[in-house]
This record gives structure tokens, sequence and C-alpha cells, in this order.
């Protein structure tokens, strides 16, 4: 099929790309819109590994085509961190506490988790596993990632009281 | 440095989504490869037409067996066994398919998209034979599965230690049951991945694969070619997305794709699908154990005899699964005569490999079942059965009468179980918990306690290699030819090195996985690394230390003895004087052209160590774990769960717990999620996780952890090992606390996994046979 045309904004960059119909988001962000952090696990819609946020609300990539983006705006993992470079408050969690290990499905869940903590400021460890659930990690089974939310969490909390 | 809780540097370009994975890296004008695959379990292949593939624009090429013949020789045997019968396995199936998936023909196209399509091209005539999905089938099927052979059996194995026939003639108590236990699949987040470059100048090729044994994937390949290995550089990336077993083995694709990126002049990639991590990567398939056990009054093992049938899959290169489950049986317990048995036999499926545990969990969970069996025949409680078999802690090295899968006695180095199981008893409140146990009952409550101990075979030789450098720049280098897939390698062994070295962790960098920067390895597997590694590296470390300190010495005409390492220096103890080590470096390893170096330097701040283990250590390691089945639909939810476990000494308590935590993970989702179901025929039915679910957040529950630190004395680190101990007791635990909440229902269980469905089945049943329908 005829390429079309297509209008994303990723990561505060604008894109114009011509993109054949069948080409799935995740295969154009991990191609032409540069973020190869964005993983892809199942390609079914399972594993969560290639979430990002799409306008804000975590979607899986693998499940969007290209051109159901378009003229949309995207973050993903490459977006994280603070514009100094540093790791942002929710990345330098999971690094405390070893929230992850090959970190494969790391970029994912961070996605999810943040959009998460967009929402809603200090959520409860019910709420984050909720959001973690979403999410298929073969390594960590889970609990490091938990702890590290759970305690960003209680910090914001403390900030907000 | 060794045992401090330290984060890992990996995280910060993971975090970022920096990390380089193989199908991150970019190779310019790569193409991508697919593959056709097999879609019959069992068939002949009468023709394959690839006219039409060949045809569609952007095809670079199809390739059969035919055209791959000149690299398409029989494997050598992965490890020869000589109860292993010949079976021979090629990179593409010649005249016959044996298992759905097997490859038939690659095609490479200037995109995924395009080599997919071309797939779908590929017409392959099959003539289907009789085929079978179930070791029991094979063994009664007249259809051999490999020609050569006059059945379908791959190897029968007997080890015996004393007289069990007459043991269990004179044991007051005997009893006979059959076990049954399955495992799937590894489901590393990232599949496998392969790409390759070849280097016509210097004919040299380069391959990049996310593999747990990048040397043997070299040696491997080079044999294929019939090109010596140096030939070949092969590097497991430092971003693997998890290996867990699978990744140790070989495929077909590792040996293809650098073929093609010969053939066609340019690089070439093939990215495993989940679909085709299903059909195509290692599983653990099926083991059915027959045990006898033979016991006192007292409940003292006197005998135990187990003859175990395991589903081998497609080919076989290896026993290493069997064999380890087999030496695993016996467990941390006394049992003075043992016949262990096994048969290995070939299915239609996808050739099994280890999985994480690799035969272990299968291991301990017949054994535990046994102690339950035991405790239930003489109305005792399940932990004091299994406290009065335990070995006791004053009887290291203890000889079990077997051999492990290495070639050595079954020999444990040291440990305490009975102290590693008494903690863990303490920290659940054991007593308390029974008592809770038998008020719930009375309320119709089905809650459950279960126990598993279980004992890991771990730094299995033969041996690893380390090469610690110190480089001009000051930085130290240290070189492993095993590489990590999530462990964390760049973190520990830097603190390893640390610690003999002298320098900060933070100035020294780990290289891992490139068989150019390392002649020789083995591969991460089996809770080895450390263990093998880490002996050569301290070894290494502290000659590279010798040689700083006496070149410093020279520079500073002071004392080898009185100096110091301090940051990125070296200092006469207690004074300012000094020198840089880059500056101590750049004597010994560059010196100044055609003069002499001082004398007392050394020339080099390099060395290559390498550690070959007598024999395997053990681990050990406790589970135990309450439950609430929920009567009406089988859901079994978890109450509290402790695990404690004992690898050694330990170098980061930080990462080795993230290693239990996630270890349990997966044993759980053997015993109550995973299940890789085929049709009779071989078919295979999950291949997805629309149908093989693994736990997520939801069902992982807090799991408390305990440790204790025992030595052991078969290395100078005194080291052991950590991958797998929080998988290898969780079926064991599991199944048990399942069937001790349903004891009111008199339900046996007697296979693993389960699924809610089968245990509302099982209380159904119950419940009908005593005549109470629901
Ligand atoms: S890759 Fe998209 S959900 Fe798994
Ligand atoms: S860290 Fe490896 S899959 Fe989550």
């Amino acid at each position: 099929m005829e390429p079309v045309p297509v209008k994303i904004v990723c990561n505060g960059t604008a894109y114009q790309l011509q993109v054949e119909p069948r080409t799935l988001l995740a295969d154009l962000l991990r191609s032409d819109l540069g973020s190869k952090g964005t993983h892809i696990g199942c390609e079914h819609g399972v594993c969560g590994a290639c979430t990002v946020l799409v306008d804000g609300e975590p979607m899986r990539s693998c499940l969007m085509l290209a051109v159901q983006a378009d003229g949309r705006t995207i973050q993903t993992v490459e977006s994280l961190e603070l514009p100094d470079g540093s790791l942002n408050e929710l990345q330098e969690s999971f690094h405390e506490h070893h929230g992850l290990q090959c970190g494969y499905c790391t970029s994912g869940i961070l996605m999810s988790l943040t959009a998460l903590f967009n929402e809603d400021k200090a959520p409860s460890e019910s709420r984050i596993r909720d959001y973690i659930q979403g999410h298929i990690c073969r390594c960590t089974g889970y609990q490091q990632m938990i702890e590290a939310c759970v305690e960003l969490s209680g910090l914001r909390s403390k900030e907000l009281s | 440095m060794i045992g401090e809780r330290m984060t890992r540097r990996e995280d910060l370009r993971l975090l970022r989504g920096k990390g380089q994975f193989v199908d991150d890296i970019d190779l310019p004008g790569v193409a991508h490869m697919a593959v056709v695959r097999s879609t019959q379990p069992h068939a002949r292949i009468l023709g394959i037409q690839c006219d039409e593939a060949r045809s569609l624009p952007g095809v670079l090429g199809v390739f059969t067996a035919s055209e791959l013949e000149p690299m398409n020789r029989v494997w050598p045997v992965h490890l020869a066994h000589p109860a292993l019968r010949t079976n021979d396995m090629r990179a593409l199936a010649v005249d016959k398919v044996r298992y759905v998936g097997e490859p038939v023909a690659v095609v490479v196209a200037e995109s995924r998209y395009l080599a997919e399509d071309a797939c779908e091209l590929v017409e392959v005539e099959y003539e289907p034979l009789p085929s079978s999905g179930d070791l029991r089938i094979s063994l009664e099927m007249d259809t051999k599965i490999h020609a050569n052979l006059e059945d379908n059996i791959a190897a029968h194995v007997v080890q015996r230690a004393g007289d069990v026939e007459k043991a269990l003639g004179d044991s007051p108590h005997v009893i006979r049951e059959t076990l049954r236990i399955t495992r799937g699949g590894g489901h590393s987040m990232e599949g496998r991945a392969v790409a390759a470059k070849y280097d016509v100048s210097l004919g040299n090729y380069i391959v990049w694969d996310a593999n747990q044994t990048p040397h043997q994937v070299r040696s491997l390949i080079a044999h294929c070619y019939g090109l010596p290995e140096d030939k070949i550089r092969v590097i497991a990336p430092p971003d693997v997305g998890g290996g867990f077993g699978p990744k140790a083995a070989k495929y077909p694709e590792d040996v293809i794709v650098p073929w093609l990126a010969m053939l066609l002049g340019r690089p070439v990639k093939f990215i495993e699908d989940r679909y085709e991590h299903f059909v195509s990567c290692a599983q653990e398939h099926l083991q059915e154990h027959n045990v006898e056990v033979g016991f006192t009054d007292d409940g003292l093992l006197l005998a135990l005899k187990d003859h175990f049938y395991h589903d081998i899959g497609a080919y076989a290169s290896s026993l290493i699964v069997p064999l380890i489950a087999g030496t695993t049986v016996p467990g941390p317990y006394r049992i003075p005569n043992l016949h262990i048995e096994f048969t290995s036999v070939f299915t239609n499926k996808v050739p099994s490999g280890s999985v994480r545990g690799s035969g272990r969990p299968q291991g301990i969970y017949v054994m535990e079942r046994i102690m339950d069996m035991v405790a239930e025949e003489l109305e005792l409680d399940p932990a004091e059965v299994r406290r009065r078999n335990l070995i006791p802690a004053d009887e290291f090295p203890y000889s079990v009468g077997l051999t492990f899968r290495d070639g050595s006695p079954l020999t444990y180095d040291s440990g305490n179980y009975p102290a590693l199981f008494q903690k863990g008893l303490d920290a659940i409140d054991y007593a308390k918990h029974r008592n809770v146990q038998e008020e719930l009952r009375k309320k119709g409550v089905l809650r459950g306690i279960g126990l598993s101990i279980g004992l890991e075979g771990v730094g299995i030789g033969p041996f690893e290699g380390a090469t610690v450098r110190v480089e001009s720049s000051g930085r130290a280098v240290v070189i492993l030819g095993a590489p990590p897939q999530g462990q964390g390698f760049e973190t520990t062994y830097a603190q390893v090195c640390s610690e003999f070295l002298g320098m900060d962790p933070e100035d020294i960098d780990v290289v891992t996985g490139d068989t150019a920067t390392i002649p020789y390895g083995i591969g991460t597997f089996a809770s080895r690394v450390v263990a093998n590694a880490g002996p050569a590296l301290a070894k290494a470390a502290a000659e590279v230390r010798t040689k700083l300190l006496e070149t410093a010495s020279s520079l500073l005409e002071a004392s080898v003895d009185d100096l110091e390492v301090v940051r990125g220096d070296v200092r006469v103890k207690g004074m300012q004087a000094g020198v840089s080590i880059a500056r101590v470096a750049q004597v010994a390893n560059a010196g100044a052209p055609g003069v002499s170096l001082p004398k007392g330097a050394v020339a080099g701040l390099s060395a290559t160590e390498y550690f070959a283990p007598e024999r395997a250590g053990y681990s050990s390691s406790v589970q135990i774990c309450v439950v609430e089945v929920d009567p009406e639909t089988g859901e079994v939810e978890i109450i509290d769960w402790v695990v404690g476990h004992d690898c050694g000494r330990v170098i980061n308590p930080l990462l080795v717990e993230g290693q239990v935590y996630g270890g349990i993970a997966h044993g759980l989702s053997n015993a109550l999620y995973e299940e890789s179901i085929y049709s009779e025929d071989g078919v295979p039915l999950t291949t997805s996780y629309l149908n093989y679910p693994i736990p997520s957040a939801r069902e992982l529950p807090g799991v408390r952890l305990y440790d204790q630190e025992t030595l052991s004395p078969l290395n100078p680190l005194g080291v052991k090992g950590a991958g797998e101990a929080g998988t290898l007791g969780v079926p064991a635990v599991i199944i048990g606390a399942v069937e001790d909440a349903l004891r009111p229902f008199g339900v046996k269980i007697r296979s693993c996994p389960l699924s809610p469905g089968m245990i509302s089945d099982l209380i159904y049943e119950a419940k009908s046979q005593k005549g109470e329908t629901m």
C-alpha cells in the first residue's frame, strides 16, 4: 500500500513522515522517531513493554498503527530525564530500590507509572500495583519496583501535607 | 566492597531507554531475516516452492537446506553423555520436520514486514507422519522420530547408592506414587536476537547474539562453516533482556544469520517474536516421577526409588535437565539407599532445554511431596518429619553416593540446613499459623501451609576466566567471558575487583561476553558465574595490584609494604608523597620507546586468570507459604510467605535479593499459571500470552526474605550462587500448601501446575465421592 503522510510530535520534536499504513506505532517509534528505548516484548498487547504516552495516556504502541497517531503527541522513556540530564525522581527511585534487572520491560513500566504519578501525586500501593499490573516483568518479581513507587509516593505525600 | 548494597551502574542507561539490546544496534544497510517454520509436528518434506517469495519486491533471498548446504552440517552434541543416543540436528530441516516451529527455510528482505510477507508465499509440501505430543504416546508409537533409533527413547540412565530393593523390602512403611510436573519456557521479555556482519577484507564474521554463552556459539559457527574459531567474533551485548536458560542453548538462527550476511554482503538481523519464542525456544516439558519410598515408624527415610520419564522434545543435545532433576531429588535429607533412574523420551515438540532451575524445581517438588506424604501417613507434623531427616550441620562434606551432572561425585560442600529451616519456621511463626489454621478450618476456611527445603548444585565448572588491566587513563578494566542478562555484572564484578585491586569501583569498568576480548569462556547459566569468574577475577586483580605497587615503588623509591592505593593514586602510607595510578600505568604499559623500564617496574599492568572449581557447591533454600483456597472458584490467595536462602558469601545483597524475588515469581508462575499445552499429536496450543498467563504485580504477594551465609570451601571467595534460588522450591511449597488447605476433603494433588479450574474440580470430585454434592 502507498505510504500516507503522518504528523507526530514525539518527545517535543515535530515529525512529518510518509508511513506505510500497516506500520505499527512501535516500529515507527523505534525507527524514524528515534525511540529505541521503546521495546517490543509480545506484539499482541499483553506484556506492556511497548507502552508510551499518547496525548498523556498510556497506550500499547504495538496495538496502534502509526497512522492512528497522526496529529497526536507522544512521550517515550527518552523524555523522562530532567533537563539537566539527571534521572527524574521515579527513575531515581527505581535505581535506589533495584526496581529493574535486564531493563527490557522497564521503559513501558516507567511510562505507565508516569501517567499514574501525573494523575495522582501520591498513589496508594494498590493503585501502584494496578498500574504495574498491565506489564510483565520476568526478572524482578515486581517487589523492588513496588517498593520504589511506594517510597516515592510517601515522599510526595509528605511534601503535600 | 564485597557485601555492600551498591546500586547498579547499568540502571543509568536502562532507565533512560539507552540500553543497547541487539535490536537497538545500529547496523547501516541491515537486512531482516524471517523464518519459514514447520506447521507440522512430524512430516516428510516433499518439496518447497520459493519462486513467488523470491519475486516479491524487497526480498533479497530465500534459502532452504539445499541453498545452505555448505553450512548445514550436523551439529556437534552440546554435552556428550554415554547414554545419549544419536539424533542429528542441523540449522535447517533436511527431508523431514520433527516439531511445529522447526526452521524449514529463511527469507531475507529489506524489512521484517516484507520478509514475513515472503514467508507466507513459500509453499512447503508435507507428507504428515504419525506424531506424538506426549511421552506416553511416543513410547507406544511405532513411528520413530529419529529413524536411526529402534524406538523413541533418547536416553536411559540409572544411578544407585546402597541396596534399595532390600531396604524397601525391610521398610515398615512404603508409599508408591506418581508425580507429574511440567515446566514451560524461559519467556525473557526480549526474545532471541542475532545480528551479524561479514568483513570481506579480513574474512571475519562479527555476530551480536543475545545469548548466555557466546564462546559456545562461536564454536558452533566455526564448526558449521569449517573455519577456525578466530575468524568468528561473537558478542553478547551488555544489555540482554533476560536469559533464564533458553538463551544458553544454541539455535539455527545463530549460524544462519552470519552466513547470510556473508552471502549477501550486508548485515543481517533476526529478532525472535513472541510466537516464535513459544514454538522455537527451549522449554522444560513434562517429567513423570514414579516413586517408591520406605521409612520407619518415626518417619526416617530408609530408601527412595524414583524412575522418571522426561519429555526431551524432538532433539536432544544434552541430558542436563534430567541429570540435574534426578540428582536434586535426595536434597537435604539423609537417605541411605537410593535408586534414581530416568528415561528421556523424544516427542514432536520443541527441543527441551534448561529454564531457570533446570530440573531442580522438579527434583525438589518430588522430594518435598514425599515428605508431605510421609507426614500424612504417620500423622506427624510435616515440619517435624523434615527436621528428623535433615543432614546435620556437622556432616559436611556430605556424600550422597550419586554423580552430579558435572561428572563429579554428588558431595555437598557446606551448609546448615536445620538452622536455615528453623529460622524460617521462626520467621513465619509456624506454630501460630498451625493454630490459626485449625481455628479457621472449623469455620470452613480452606487454609494451608506448605514447606519446602531445596538444594541447588551451583558454581559448576569447567572454568571461567577474567582479565584485569590498569589502563594508562588510570582506570581499570575487568574482562569476563560470561555475559549478563540483567544480573548486574558491571556493578558486582567492579566490587569484587575493587576488593582485591584496591581501586574504587567507580574507577573500574567491566566488559563482558565478547569472544574477541577473552579467548575462552563457558557462559552464564546454572548460577555458576560468581563461583568461577569471581575467584578468577580476585586472583587477577591481586596480581595486578602487586604489579601496580611494584612499579609505583620503583617510581617513589619506597618499599612496596609502605604503599597503599588511595582513590586515583598510590601513596606512601601516612604521607602526602605519591604518584597517580595513571602515571604508574603509563610507565608500565607504554614506557618510553627504546628506554629501559625503571628498575623494579613491571611491564604491563595486566593479568588473566582462570578458575576451575573441583566440583559444584550447594546453595540451600527454605520456603514456607500460607495460602487460602476459595472453595467455589479454586483461586489461591497467598497469606504469608517467607523464603530463606544460603548462597555462600554475598557480594551485593541488594542484587541477590532481586535475584531471589525474581526467581520466586518465576516459580509461582510454574506452580499456578503458565503451562505449555500441546495436542496429542504435538501441535502447540498455547502460543500467546492470551492463554499462557505469566503473573503480574497483582498476583505477586509481598514475600519476606531472610538469609544465612555458609561459606563454600571450594573457592577462595566462599561464594556459591544465587540466580535460581528463588525459583526452585516454589512448585513444591505451593502445591504442598494447596493440598494442605484441601486436607478436609482428603484431596491428593499429584501434578503441577495447578489452575483454579483444576482445584475446584478436585474439590468437587472429593465432595461427590464423599456423597456431598455441591
Ligand atoms: S509489545 Fe506491546 S504489549 Fe507486548
Ligand atoms: S527487568 Fe527484565 S523483564 Fe523486567
